[in-house]
């Protein structure tokens, strides 16, 4: 008898996330063109998160089946030295010592 | 199914949630103590903030048959003010020795700051000093993977610490391996904005197994859903997961961490 619960394969994984993701795509195709189309599009352009985000889409087809951590890993500091203080300081997504 | 959900800030919701989450099948929460979306002036303000997780809320939480478990800690955020810091660390034994109190949490860092480590390391002291479970809260984003390492290296010089006995929260893909690895525990936060989704976390789950993982709603203040971790579960389910391992992840698991403090009974 066949179990209750069986495991997708990965046409299937396929068919249940493709639409849901084809959207998300375009999203991230949307907010680039946003900021393209805005005034000041150069100085947003040359901010260290956008470089880093670019960055990180690249990743997308160079970083094989460890996609996830390669990207998470791009956006992080790597460093190993606290920081002397944190007074005034919060997180942005995106580290700037690490702007490729 | 029955799930608990190990991490979630019930002052910031409100009465309803506690009907949704008891008609739903959580019926057992813990509470970290948390920075509240603001600074606040005093330790005086933290002892309040103390009564409300330890007295308030166990009594809201029970007219809907939700038990209610709390952490007392003082949060990274609040920790760079090193007298305000001596100050709550002070009045934490009197709360920590309250009946629905499980240990020492959230604590961790922020921005992986001096003072920040110098308070985390004071809080270490009196886990030890208490054999205390301790809940930890890594960094947001860029800083995690250094906060997370940071804090795993305090906690592995500290002989006093067990691994076992301590859950590092909010990891995410990069630093999973690392945690597990060194013996920890290590919870997962849906967040729909700014952490991770009920996909990503079954990825993980695939990925590195049923083993020491807990997952949490978070949910607080902000964007967040104090169901998130029942919807998580139907992200496993509809991938063909036994409800065997659903159960493991989503109940057992939170019931086998939070179980080695004595106060704790799950519902």
């Amino acid at each position: 008898m066949a179990p209750v619960y069986q495991k997708m394969n990965a046409s299937e994984i396929l068919e249940l996330y493709f639409i849901e993701n084809r959207a998300r795509l375009l999203d991230i195709a949307s907010f680039l063109d946003r900021i393209e189309r805005y005034e000041g599009a150069d100085q947003a352009k040359a901010d260290y998160r956008y470089q880093a985000f670019l960055h990180a889409v690249d990743l997308l087809r160079t970083s094989g089946a460890e996609r996830t951590v390669a990207i998470q890993l791009s956006f992080s500091d790597q460093s190993s030295e606290p920081i002397e203080s944190a007074v005034g300081l919060k997180a942005y997504g995106a580290w700037q010592g690490g702007a490729p | 199914m029955r799930a608990i959900d190990p991490h979630i800030h019930m002052v910031s919701r409100t009465t309803d949630d506690y009907l949704k989450l008891a008609i739903s099948g959580i019926h057992t929460v813990a509470e970290p103590a948390f920075w509240a979306g603001f600074d606040r002036s005093s330790a005086s303000s933290f002892y309040d903030y103390f009564h409300l997780l330890t007295v308030t809320e166990p009594a809201r939480a029970e007219r809907f048959g939700v038990r209610h478990y709390c952490w007392i800690g003082l949060n990274s955020k609040e920790a760079e003010e090193l007298e305000l810091a001596r100050e709550v660390l002070a009045i934490m034994p009197e709360f920590l020795d309250r009946p629905s109190v499980l240990g020492i949490g959230e604590v961790g860092l922020n921005k992986n700051s001096r003072n920040e480590i110098r308070v985390l390391e004071q809080q270490f002291a009196l886990a030890v000093k208490r054999d205390e479970l301790l809940l930890i809260h890594t960094p947001h984003l860029e800083d995690k993977l250094k906060g997370t390492r940071i804090i795993m290296d305090l906690i592995l010089s500290e002989p006093g610490l067990s691994p076992g006995r301590v859950l590092i929260d909010h990891a995410e893909e990069h630093t999973i391996k690392e945690i597990k690895d060194n013996g920890f525990w290590f919870g997962l936060t849906l967040y729909p904005n700014s952490k991770g989704s009920p996909e990503r976390a079954i990825d993980a789950v695939e990925r590195f197994g049923t083993e020491r993982i807990c997952i949490n709603s978070s949910a607080d203040w902000s964007v967040s859903d104090p169901l998130a971790v029942l919807k998580c579960a139907n992200e496993m389910r509809r991938r063909g997961h036994s409800e065997v391992a659903i159960n493991k992840v989503f109940y057992e698991n939170p019931k086998e961490f939070l179980s080695q403090c004595p106060k704790f009974r799950a519902g």
